[in-house]
C-alpha cells in the first residue's frame, strides 16, 4: 500500500488563513486552527456557517482561494503527499453506494485497489463491521438499514482505509438521541483504540461537549474561539452564548 | 446544449485513456451489458419488425405499380441496414439506457456517493463511466445486427401478405441479396458503434454534472436524452457523407 500502512497513530493538522468564495460570496473568511495527533477536535457552529465547505477543503474535494492546509507540516496540495497519509471522510448522509451490499460498501476500497485477496477482504469487512456493532449485516442492502446504522457502516468503511485522520460531517444529524450517543461513543472508542486524529464538524452541542478534547466555534466563515469544552462554555461572546443556550422556551435576544 | 461539448469530449478522451483497465472492470461491464440487452431486446424486436413492415408498405405498392417489384427487397434491405436500424435503435437506446445512465450517475452525484468514491481514491471515470461506455459500445452494434435481420423479416412478411405488393418471401430475400452487400451492413454497424459512444459520453457527462436534488436528476435525464438524439442525427449526416466516399 504505502510506507504508512502499519502506522496507526494519528496525524497533526494545521489550517492557516483559509479563504473561499462561491459566486462572489465569501464562505470561509480566514480560518486558522491546529489539531494535535490523536485529538478529537470538534468544529461547532450553526447551519450555513461554512463547516461543510471547510471539511471539503480538508479532504481535497474543494481548493481554497487562499491559505494552506498542512498534515504533519506538509501541504495537502503538494504532489509528494499523495498516498502518504490516509484520510477518511464520514459523510453526513453516510453516502453508501446504494447498488452495493453493506459488505461490498465496506470492502470497496480494498477490492477496487486490489489490496487484498477476496477472502481476506471478507474477513476485514466482518472485523470492521463488528467494531462498529454491526455484525452479520454484510449481506444487507443500505436501504434496509436505519439512519444510525448507515452512519456506522460509513464509519466501518472509513476504518478499512486504516485512517490516520477521520473527518466526520454532522455525524449525529437526523439521528435520535440514542443513536447519536452510539455514534459519539464510536468516535471516542476509535480514538482510544487506534489513536486516530478525529475532526468532527457538527452543530450538535451535546455531541461536541460530550466527546471533544477541544472545540472550535465557527460563525459566518470565521473561528470565534478555540478551547476545551469548559473554556468554550465560559467564552463571553453573544453569538456563541445565543447558540449554546438556544431552546424552545426562551426567545433569542 | 453545445456549451458542454468540450467537457463531453474531455470525458470521452479520459475514458479512452482508461480503456486498458476495462478488463479489471469486466464484471461491471458484463452487468451493464446484460442490463442493456435485457432491457432492450424485446423493444428492439417489435420496433425493427414494424419499421421493416412500414417501409415495405410505403414503397412496395409504388414500386410494384411501376413494374419495379424486384426492387422492393433491395429498397427495404438497404434503407434498414444503412439508415433506419442504426438511427432508430440509437434513439431507442438513448431513451432507454442513456436516461438510466444519467439518472443513476446523477443520483450518485446528488447523494454524495461520487464524493465518497473520490475520498477512497476511486476514479468515478474508471468505476462508473468506463464499464458503461464499453458495454454500450459492444451492445448497440449487436442490437443493430439483430434489428436489421428482424426489420428485413418484417418487410418480407408485409411484402408477401399485402395484396398490393404480393412478393413471396423467397423472392423478397433473393432481390435483397442482389442489392445489399456486406459492406452496407458493416456501414450500419459502424454507425451504431459511433452512436453508442455518443450516448455513453453524453449520458455519463450529464450524470456527473448533475446538481440539485430530484429535480436536478430529472433535468439531467431529459438533457441526456435530447442532447444524445440531436448529436446522433447530426453525426448521422457526417458519417453518411464519409461512408459514401
Amino acid at each position: 500500500m504505502n510506507d504508512a500502512t502499519n502506522n496507526h497513530s494519528g496525524v497533526g493538522l494545521q489550517v492557516s488563513h483559509l479563504r473561499k468564495s462561491f459566486n462572489g460570496e465569501e464562505v470561509l473568511r480566514g480560518i486558522d486552527f491546529e489539531v494535535q495527533p490523536g485529538e478529537i477536535f470538534v468544529i461547532m457552529g450553526p447551519s450555513g456557517s461554512g463547516k461543510s465547505v471547510l471539511l471539503k477543503h480538508l479532504i481535497g474535494l474543494e481548493s481554497p482561494d487562499e491559505g494552506e492546509i498542512l498534515i504533519n507540516g506538509e501541504s495537502i496540495q503538494s504532489p509528494e503527499i499523495a498516498g502518504k497519509y490516509r484520510m477518511a471522510l464520514v459523510f453526513q448522509s453516510g453516502a453508501l453506494l446504494n447498488s452495493l451490499t453493506v459488505g461490498e460498501n465496506v470492502g470497496l476500497y480494498l477490492s477496487e485497489h486490489r489490496l487484498k485477496p477476496p477472502e481476506e477482504i471478507t474477513r476485514v469487512v466482518e472485523e470492521k463491521l463488528e467494531a462498529v456493532g454491526l455484525k452479520d449485516t454484510a449481506d444487507k442492502m443500505p436501504n434496509e438499514l436505519s439512519g444510525g446504522m448507515k452512519k456506522r457502516v460509513a464509519i466501518a468503511r472509513a476504518l478499512v482505509i486504516e485512517p490516520q485522520l477521520i473527518l466526520y460531517d454532522e455525524p449525529t444529524s437526523e439521528l435520535d438521541p440514542l443513536s447519536a450517543a452510539v455514534i459519539g461513543r464510536e468516535i471516542v472508542k476509535l480514538k482510544q483504540r487506534i489513536h486516530v486524529t478525529s475532526l468532527v464538524v457538527s452543530h450538535d452541542r451535546d455531541l461536541a461537549f460530550g466527546i471533544a478534547d477541544r472545540i472550535a466555534v465557527i460563525s459566518e466563515g470565521r473561528i470565534l474561539t478555540i478551547g476545551t469544552p469548559e473554556e468554550v462554555k465560559q467564552f463571553n461572546d453573544p453569538a456563541l452564548q445565543k447558540f449554546l443556550h438556544a431552546d424552545f422556551q426562551h426567545e433569542s435576544p | 446544449m453545445f456549451e458542454n461539448i468540450g467537457e463531453i469530449i474531455l470525458l470521452f478522451w479520459r475514458t479512452m485513456l482508461a480503456l486498458p483497465l476495462a478488463w479489471r472492470q469486466r464484471q461491471k461491464v458484463f452487468e451493464q451489458f446484460f442490463e442493456i440487452g435485457n432491457a432492450s431486446l424485446l423493444m428492439v424486436c417489435v420496433l425493427s419488425f414494424f419499421i421493416g413492415a412500414v417501409i415495405a408498405l410505403q414503397t412496395g405498392p409504388v414500386l410494384v405499380e411501376r413494374s419495379l417489384s424486384s426492387a422492393v427487397g433491395g429498397v427495404v434491405g438497404i434503407s434498414i441496414a444503412k439508415e433506419l436500424a442504426p438511427v432508430m435503435m440509437a434513439i431507442l437506446i438513448a431513451g432507454r439506457i442513456g436516461s438510466a445512465m444519467a439518472a443513476e450517475i446523477g443520483s450518485m452525484r446528488v447523494y454524495q456517493e461520487i464524493d465518497a468514491l473520490r475520498t477512497m481514491n476511486i476514479d468515478p471515470i474508471h468505476y462508473l463511466v468506463l464499464p458503461r461506455m464499453v458495454a454500450i459500445a459492444v451492445a448497440l452494434p449487436m442490437l443493430v445486427v439483430f434489428a436489421i435481420l428482424v426489420g428485413w423479416f418484417g418487410g418480407a412478411v408485409v411484402a408477401d401478405l399485402n395484396n398490393h405488393i404480393s412478393i413471396p418471401i423467397q423472392a423478397f430475400f433473393s432481390d435483397l441479396r442482389n442489392v445489399v452487400q456486406l459492406k452496407d451492413v458493416a456501414n450500419g454497424v459502424f454507425k451504431s458503434f459511433c452512436f453508442a459512444l455518443i450516448i455513453g459520453a453524453v449520458s455519463c457527462h450529464q450524470g456527473l454534472a448533475t446538481i440539485g436534488g430530484p429535480r436536478g436528476i430529472g433535468r439531467s435525464v431529459t438533457k441526456a436524452v435530447v442532447n444524445s438524439i440531436v448529436i446522433i442525427v447530426i453525426f448521422d449526416y457526417v458519417l453518411t457523407r464519409i461512408l459514401l466516399k
